[in-house]
């Protein structure tokens, strides 16, 4: 609702995109499901898969072989570049810039999604992760052509800052719109981007490091204005950490078997009664799969702690009293993914 | 008939050959014409029609042209390759886009008011045509040089908005009226600034009409009056709520505005208008900044002419891929409170200088651009200062934050943000005693 350019009310209204993964999960094996979680939150399904995964390894009690971890901890950070890059997009396609920042953001997003055919032959629907680390190891070309990506991401980013932060438009659209309290944002849950925009350092990859991200150094980058500008810049910023952290797990990557054999993990898994949660740092907040296990071949009941539907609780608070303008600069800076949010 | 016309070397080509008339004719070493004296009224309507119809059909093609050039430069800019299937580098595209346009069907919505419906896009176009009639597009090729030619561009430019309120009203659409609103307040507010920029263009020349104003620039008049093309520029690029000003569309926000219930034809004469509008803005500029179609003997003026503008149109297109969108209350405040400033101070140091040198000679000329260039420069960074992010006041100050960090260079790492802020050590506080394991 609005009283000429003011915002007056709004409501969110979901559900349009709903598919009931949660439901079909519990008619899949285990295995299966991970195309399932593929099609959350289809621009970061390397992150939905290491979620997911996480959750059966510590269900199942599978030990994952070294290799396996650090393909899917660089998969699950080139997804997370790959995620902010289309975030920081989209948030200027919102602000009215016709399509050229998105475009730029959109071809690096193409040169990891070349990575990522490379690793699994698929670009966006990956479903490269099995219980206990991935399906296939990568190819030798792969290697190179990362570092010549990695090299490419940090030269876009630089372009990208270079117009980007220090654009009076921008700044005086995004400054001091759709300002949070730290308070409120802990108080609704709300993770991620949009928390470490409020200078709260809740990150889960340093908080409850999951993975070998205890191994890793990195920084968190923190922003205190909690507006819709420290949101892009801290996306901006945890991109390029990714970047850094991308080249410690080549550093520190093993020769081995990226997964256990199917002896230790059989094909079909039948995980002990259980229930088990994992939340990963996602690229857009706590990311947690909830599996119930009752012995047999499916789960009896799965969950998704879905960090876009979480964030978006707070929509009141952040759009009435402002402007009809900065409506869609804030859906932009929150990041929503209508995938996440419906599943 | 005719003799105040002669001047118009278009006119006079077409209506000499049409026409007899010894009186106009025969003393501009033209032969007996086609028809017979006693017919000049004839010749007079033919050769009209014939100016009129090559005007339109010649703005009409350049629209076309424009299309496929600044989607082709939009492509560059995006860094891809733009439409480069149909034709030769694509340039049949905008002809299949304008064929598929007039064969889609055409939708009114049940809400609409149908009269007013159909006449929005007449409305628009109409303008954006006429707008043309006073433009010298070389030497002795205009329809007719007002004496007050400058006034009724801005008379004319200025009915858009009625058109825009005419489409939206009729809809039945409430984004399109706000579309509307956003529309009208633009007009009222760039209109100012936009007539007051022109002041020191007509002070200068001392003429309205946009022949006497080409005659008067020895020196182009951007290197005169910066000041004044700076704020024309932007005013322009309001006016024709071209991108970073371009509320009105907003496809982000409005989803193209008034524009979205109008279908097929209609929608393609808004989009035509639009267009019209890019093309008629940049002569506008070419003809009041930059000497229109005058340069070096040995190129003819049209070239010139076609060179200025395409040169125009590029930044004009240039600006539209760069810039995001600013919002309404920041564009109306840019507009009172920026470029209305700027015009004033142009005014006045134009009128003092006027007042030193009444009849400017070109090297007069030169010194007035080397006084007016210093005032530009420190009164558009006086004013930039002034309504720079640094005094954007933040909607919700809050006493817990600390200043905005701009720029990665104090940003506050993680320790020392925690020291720093009573907040942030209880939102911490409350995070260390959530650990991960909420499994239960």
């Amino acid at each position: 609702m609005f009283d000429g350019e003011q915002v007056v009310d709004v409501e969110p209204v979901f559900g349009y995109l709903h598919r009931g993964s949660e439901k079909l999960a519990e008619e899949r094996t285990y295995t299966q499901i991970v195309t399932l979680t593929d099609r959350m939150d289809y621009v970061s399904s390397m992150l939905n898969n290491q979620g997911y995964m996480l959750a059966v390894e510590k269900l199942a009690e599978i030990e994952p072989s070294p290799r396996g971890v650090w393909l899917r901890m660089i998969a699950s950070e080139l997804q997370r570049i790959a995620s902010h890059l289309v975030a920081t997009g989209f948030l200027l396609q919102d602000l009215g810039a016709l399509g050229t920042p998105l475009i730029y953001a959109m071809r690096e997003r193409e040169n990891i999604l070349d990575l990522f055919e490379m690793l699994c032959g698929a670009r966006i629907t990956n479903s490269y992760l099995r219980p206990g680390g991935v399906f296939m190891d990568a190819p030798a070309e792969f290697w190179p052509a990362l570092d010549r990506g990695l090299d490419d991401i940090v030269q876009t980013i630089d372009e990208l800052e270079e117009y980007l932060s220090g654009n009076e438009i921008v700044f005086s659209r995004t400054k001091g719109t759709a300002v949070l309290s730290p308070e409120l944002l802990i108080n609704a849950s709300i993770t991620g981007p949009m928390l470490r925009a409020s200078g709260v350092d809740w990150d889960l990859r340093h908080r409850a490091p999951y993975d070998y991200y205890d191994r890793i150094t990195f920084e968190r980058k923190l922003h205190t204005a909690s507006d819709n500008y420290a949101r892009y810049w801290v996306r901006v910023q945890e991109a390029r950490e990714s970047v850094k952290i991308i080249k410690q797990c080549i550093e520190q990557i093993e020769p081995g078997p990226v997964r256990p054999s199917f002896d230790v993990v059989p094909r079909l898994l039948r995980p002990p009664v259980g229930d088990a949660y994992v939340a990963i740092e996602g690229s857009k907040g706590e990311l947690g799969f909830y599996l119930v296990s009752d012995g047999g071949i499916s789960p009896y009941r799965m969950h998704v702690r879905a960090s876009s539907l979480i964030n978006l609780t707070l929509l009141r608070d952040m759009l009435i009293g402002g402007q009809f303008g900065d409506l869609f600069v804030t859906f932009g800076s929150v990041d929503l993914n209508m995938g996440e949010v419906d599943r | 008939m005719g003799e105040s016309l002669i001047a118009n070397s278009l006119w006079r080509n077409i209506y000499c050959v049409l026409s007899g008339d010894s009186s106009v004719c025969a003393d501009n070493g033209y032969s007996a014409g086609l028809l017979p004296g006693d017919l000049a009224w004839l010749a007079f309507a033919l050769s009209a029609a014939a100016i009129v119809g090559l005007f339109i059909n010649a703005i009409l093609g350049g629209v076309i042209v424009l299309i496929w050039g600044e989607r082709r430069l939009f492509g560059r800019f995006q860094r891809r390759t733009g439409p480069n299937r149909w034709g030769p580098f694509g340039m049949l595209t905008s002809v299949a886009d304008a064929v598929k346009t007039m064969f889609k069907e055409d939708v009114v919505p049940a809400d609409a008011d149908r009269i007013l419906f159909n006449l929005a896009p007449i409305l628009i176009a109409a303008p954006a045509l006429l707008v043309f009639s006073v433009l010298p597009f070389g030497v002795g090729t205009y329809v007719a040089d007002l004496n007050v030619g400058v006034l009724f561009i801005m008379a004319i430019t200025s009915l858009t908005t009625l058109a825009v309120l005419t489409a939206a009203w009729s809809s039945g659409n409430r984004i399109a009226i706000l579309s509307a609103l956003r529309s009208v307040a633009l007009l009222i507010s760039y209109e100012i600034p936009m007539a007051l920029a022109l002041v020191g263009v007509i002070m200068l020349a001392g003429s309205m009409s946009l022949g006497g104003i080409i005659a008067a620039q020895g020196v182009p008049f951007i290197l005169v009056q910066p000041l004044g093309f700076f704020v024309f520029f932007l005013a322009a690029m309001a006016e024709m709520a071209r991108a970073p000003f371009d509320l009105t569309e907003a496809e982000s926000e409005l989803a193209a505005g008034y524009l979205n219930d109008y279908a097929s034809m209609k929608f393609g004469l808004f989009f035509l208008a639009e267009f019209m509008a890019e093309i008629s803005t940049s002569a506008i500029i070419t003809v009041l900044f930059l000497s229109g179609w005058r340069g070096f003997d040995a190129v003819p003026s049209h070239l010139w002419f076609g060179a200025k503008l395409i040169a125009v149109l590029f930044v004009i297109i240039w600006f539209r891929m760069t810039l995001p969108r600013l919002r309404v209350d920041q564009v109306l405040k840019f507009a009172w409170k920026g470029l209305f400033e700027l015009t004033m101070i142009n005014i006045v140091v134009t009128a003092i200088l006027i007042g030193i040198w009444p009849q400017p000679t070109t090297a007069q000329l030169w010194m007035m651009a080397a006084i007016n260039w210093p005032v530009a420069i420190i009164s558009i960074y006086i004013v930039s200062k002034l309504l720079g992010t640094s005094a954007y006041k933040k909607p919700q100050p809050d006493a817990d934050n600390p200043e905005y960090p701009v720029g990665s260079e104090s940003i506050p790492t993680a320790s020392v943000y925690v020291a720093d802020t009573q907040a942030d050590t209880r939102a911490n506080a409350i995070a260390d005693t959530n650990v991960i394991e909420r499994g239960d």
